[in-house]
C-alpha cells in the first residue's frame, strides 16, 4: 500500500491523505463525528446558512479537530450572494476554503455554471481556496480554471438522487483536460459508484445523501472509505485496457503488411 | 372556455396579472375525477421514477387508499434524499385578529363575536423577545385580513421589528400587490404563504361572502406577486374539507408546479391544514381523516419531492411526530394562537383550537427521540 501512503491530494496548497469529502446536514450532528472517524474524512462541508446565527446546536461543535471545513454557499442565487456567504463563513471562523454552490432552480438543484465561474474569480480575488460545484461542461470548467479555481467539483447526477455516475463520460473529459483535482460531487449513491469514479481518475468523492439514507451511516461511511481507496489504487495502478476498449482480435487487421 | 376570472369585481388598487396560469390550473382541476383511477394506476406510479400530474392524480384518488403503507415507504425515501432527517422548527406570531372578511369557517370572521386586539409598538417586541429567548430563529407573522387595522405600514413595522430578533421571517397576511410585497421583502421578510382555501370557484364564493377575500383570482395570483416582489419562497394550501379535498389538493399541486416552472428559483412549500373546531363553532366537522390527510401529504411529496411541507398544531402530537418522519419537513412549536399570549397577557381571542400545545423543548425532545434533527435556522440573508 506504499502507493496510497505517498499519494496526497493537494487542494490550494493543503495536503490531504483522505479522498473522501463528507457532506453534512442530512443526518444528526452527533452522528457526524462517528461518520467522519469511520470514513477517515479530513474535509467536511457545512452549510453556512445553517451554521449561522446560533440555531439549536452548532455543527462546528461536532467537527473533530483537524478536519478542514468546507463551507458551502447553498442558498446563493448569484455570484454576489455567494461571495457574501463565503465572507460570512470566514467571519464565523470556518477558514478560507469555500465550495461555490449557485443554484437558481429549486426543483433539480442544478448549478448555474455561468454565475459559478463569475463567483470563482471574485472569491479568488478575496484569497479563498475555491472549489466550484458545477455541471460537467468542459468550457465552463476551463473558465473556472482560468478564474483561479483550486479544484473542480462536477456532479455525477442530480443532488440527492443517489443515481450514480450518470455524467461519467463528461467527467472523464474533465479529468483528461483540466489540470486541477476533479472531485465528483452529488449523485453518488453507492460505494461501487464512488470506486468507479476514482478508477476513471477523479481526485476525490463528495457524498452526503448516500450516507444519510443508508441503514447504518457509520458503517456506510467506512464502506465508502474502502471503495474510494480501492478505486484510487486501481487508477494509480493503471487499469487493464480491456476495461476501456474491446479485446484485440486474434487475426490482426495489419497482418498483410510486408515491410522490406 | 370557462372564464374563471373575477377581475371585473376587483377593488380599487388590486393589481392584475395575466390569468393564463390560473385558467390552466382550474381547467385541469375541474376535469379531474378521482374515481377514474385504479389500483393498477397507483402501483404503476409507485414503480416509476418521476411522477407527473397523472401520477399525482392517481396518488390522490380513493384507489390509493389501500396502499398508504407502501406509499409511505416511498415518500420517506424521497424525503430523506432531499431533506435528510432535518425538521425545521418555527413558531407563528399572531399579531392581530381584526379581519374584514366573512369566511364562514373561520374564527376571525368579522361577524364572529370575539375579543379583537392587535399588538402595537413595544408589545410586538415583547412577544418577539419572548419567542426568541426560547432559541427559535424562524418566525411566521400572521394577522387577520384587515387593511384597516393591520395596514401595510403596520405589517412593515412588524417585519422590521422581527428582523431584529429572527433570521428567517415568513408572512401569512392578506394578499398584497407586488410593490407591497417588495416593501416587506426589503424590510426583512422572505417567505409568503397564502392559503387559497379551495380551488372550487363556486364553493369559494359561497364560503367567502364578503371582504376582499371574495375575489378568487386576486388571491390565486398572490404567490406570483410575492415572487415578483423579491420573496424567495411561497407557500400553498387548500383548507382540506371545505370542498372535495382530492380535487383541491390536485389543483394546489398544479398551482405550485406551474409557479415553480415560471419562477424556477422559487422555494415551494405546502401546508396541510384541515378543518378544526373554532370559537363559537366547537362542533365543526369535516370528512378529512388522518389517513386522508397523510395521503394528500404523501402525494405532494412524490409529486414535488423537493418542496417543503409544514404540519401545524391543528394536528395532535402523535400525528405530527410521525408525519415528519414520512413527508413533512417543518413544524411549529411553542404555539400560542391568541394575541399577546407569548409574553403572558392575552389581549385577543384565537383563530382556532390547537391540538398540540407542547412547548419547544418537548417538541424538540420528541423529534430527537425519533431520530430526527431539529433545525432552527436554514437561511442566511446576505
Amino acid at each position: 500500500m506504499k502507493k496510497l501512503n505517498e499519494d496526497l491530494l493537494d487542494i490550494g496548497g493543503r495536503k490531504f491523505r483522505s479522498r473522501f469529502i463528507l457532506g453534512s446536514g442530512k443526518f444528526s450532528l452527533e452522528m457526524t463525528r462517528t461518520v467522519i472517524e469511520n470514513g477517515g474524512v479530513e474535509m467536511a462541508t457545512l452549510a453556512v446558512r445553517r451554521a449561522n446565527a446560533g440555531g439549536m446546536e452548532n455543527i462546528l461543535d461536532y467537527m473533530p479537530h483537524g478536519v478542514t471545513l468546507l463551507p458551502n454557499t447553498s442558498g446563493a442565487r448569484d455570484a454576489g450572494e455567494a461571495v457574501r456567504i463565503a465572507e460570512l463563513a470566514r467571519e464565523l471562523g470556518c477558514g478560507d476554503f469555500v465550495k461555490v454552490e449557485i443554484i437558481r432552480d429549486s426543483k433539480y438543484l442544478l448549478p448555474d455554471n455561468t454565475e459559478t465561474a463569475k463567483a470563482v474569480g471574485l472569491l479568488k480575488a478575496r484569497d479563498f481556496v475555491v472549489m466550484p460545484y458545477m455541471m460537467p461542461d468542459l468550457s465552463a470548467a476551463r473558465d473556472m480554471e482560468d478564474a483561479g479555481a483550486d479544484a473542480i467539483m462536477p456532479l455525477g447526477a442530480p443532488i440527492g438522487s443517489n443515481k450514480g455516475l450518470l455524467t461519467r463520460e463528461f467527467i472523464k473529459i474533465l479529468v483528461e483536460e483540466i489540470d486541477l483535482p476533479i472531485i465528483v460531487d452529488a449523485g453518488i449513491g453507492r460505494p461501487s459508484q464512488a470506486c468507479e469514479a476514482m478508477e476513471i481518475g477523479a481526485a476525490a468523492i463528495m457524498a452526503n445523501t448516500a450516507i444519510a439514507t443508508s441503514g447504518d451511516p457509520a458503517a456506510m461511511s467506512k464502506s465508502f472509505k474502502m471503495a474510494i481507496e480501492a478505486g484510487r489504487l486501481a487508477y494509480l495502478s493503471g487499469t487493464g485496457r480491456v476495461l476501456e476498449h474491446r479485446a484485440e482480435a486474434s487475426s490482426p487487421l495489419t497482418g498483410f503488411l510486408e515491410d522490406r | 372556455m370557462r372564464d374563471f376570472t373575477d377581475a371585473e369585481d376587483y377593488e380599487e388598487g388590486m393589481e392584475h396579472i395575466d390569468p393564463g396560469l390560473m385558467t390552466g390550473v382550474l381547467e385541469r382541476a375541474s376535469a379531474y375525477d378521482s374515481d377514474d383511477y385504479s389500483e393498477r394506476d397507483v402501483l404503476g406510479v409507485l414503480s416509476s421514477d418521476g411522477i407527473g400530474p397523472k401520477g399525482f392524480a392517481a396518488l390522490l384518488s380513493p384507489a390509493a387508499e389501500p396502499f398508504l403503507e407502501k406509499i409511505a415507504r416511498r415518500a420517506k425515501e424521497e424525503t430523506m434524499k432531499h431533506f435528510g432527517n432535518s425538521v425545521n422548527i418555527f413558531t407563528p406570531l399572531y399579531a392581530s385578529n381584526y379581519c374584514s372578511n366573512r369566511c364562514v369557517y373561520c374564527g376571525f370572521n368579522r361577524e364572529n363575536n370575539i375579543k379583537r386586539a392587535k399588538l402595537v409598538g413595544e408589545e410586538m417586541d415583547r412577544e418577539m423577545e419572548a419567542i426568541a429567548s426560547t432559541g427559535l430563529r424562524e418566525i411566521l407573522l400572521l394577522t387577520g385580513e384587515s387593511r384597516l387595522h393591520s395596514d401595510p405600514d403596520y405589517i412593515a413595522d412588524l417585519v422590521a421589528r422581527a428582523s431584529g430578533h429572527f433570521s428567517n421571517i415568513g408572512l401569512e397576511v392578506y394578499p398584497m400587490n407586488t410593490g407591497e410585497y417588495r416593501r416587506m421583502h426589503e424590510m426583512g421578510a422572505d417567505y409568503v404563504t397564502v392559503f387559497q382555501e379551495t380551488y372550487d370557484t363556486d364553493v369559494y364564493k359561497k364560503v367567502h361572502p364578503g371582504g376582499r377575500k371574495r375575489i378568487f383570482s386576486y388571491r390565486f395570483n398572490s404567490q406570483e406577486r410575492a415572487l415578483r416582489g423579491g420573496m424567495r419562497g411561497v407557500g400553498f394550501a387548500p383548507l382540506l374539507g371545505l370542498s372535495d379535498f382530492r380535487r383541491d389538493s390536485f389543483a394546489c399541486g398544479l398551482h405550485a408546479m406551474e409557479i415553480q416552472r415560471k419562477y424556477p428559483h422559487a422555494e415551494i412549500s405546502f401546508s396541510l391544514p384541515r378543518f378544526r373546531p373554532f370559537i363559537n363553532h366547537e362542533d365543526a366537522e369535516n370528512g378529512v381523516t388522518e389517513s386522508k390527510l397523510l395521503q394528500v401529504a404523501m402525494a405532494y411529496r412524490l409529486f414535488m419531492p423537493f418542496a417543503g411541507q409544514t404540519i401545524s398544531t391543528r394536528e395532535r402530537p402523535g400525528f405530527r411526530d410521525n408525519i415528519v418522519g414520512i413527508c413533512a419537513t417543518k413544524m411549529s412549536a411553542g404555539v400560542s394562537v391568541g394575541i399577546g399570549e407569548h409574553s403572558g397577557t392575552e389581549k385577543g381571542d384565537a383563530q382556532f383550537d390547537i391540538s398540540d400545545p407542547r412547548g419547544l423543548e418537548e417538541v424538540v425532545n420528541a423529534l430527537v427521540a425519533n431520530g430526527r434533527q431539529p433545525v432552527f435556522n436554514d437561511y442566511v440573508k446576505v
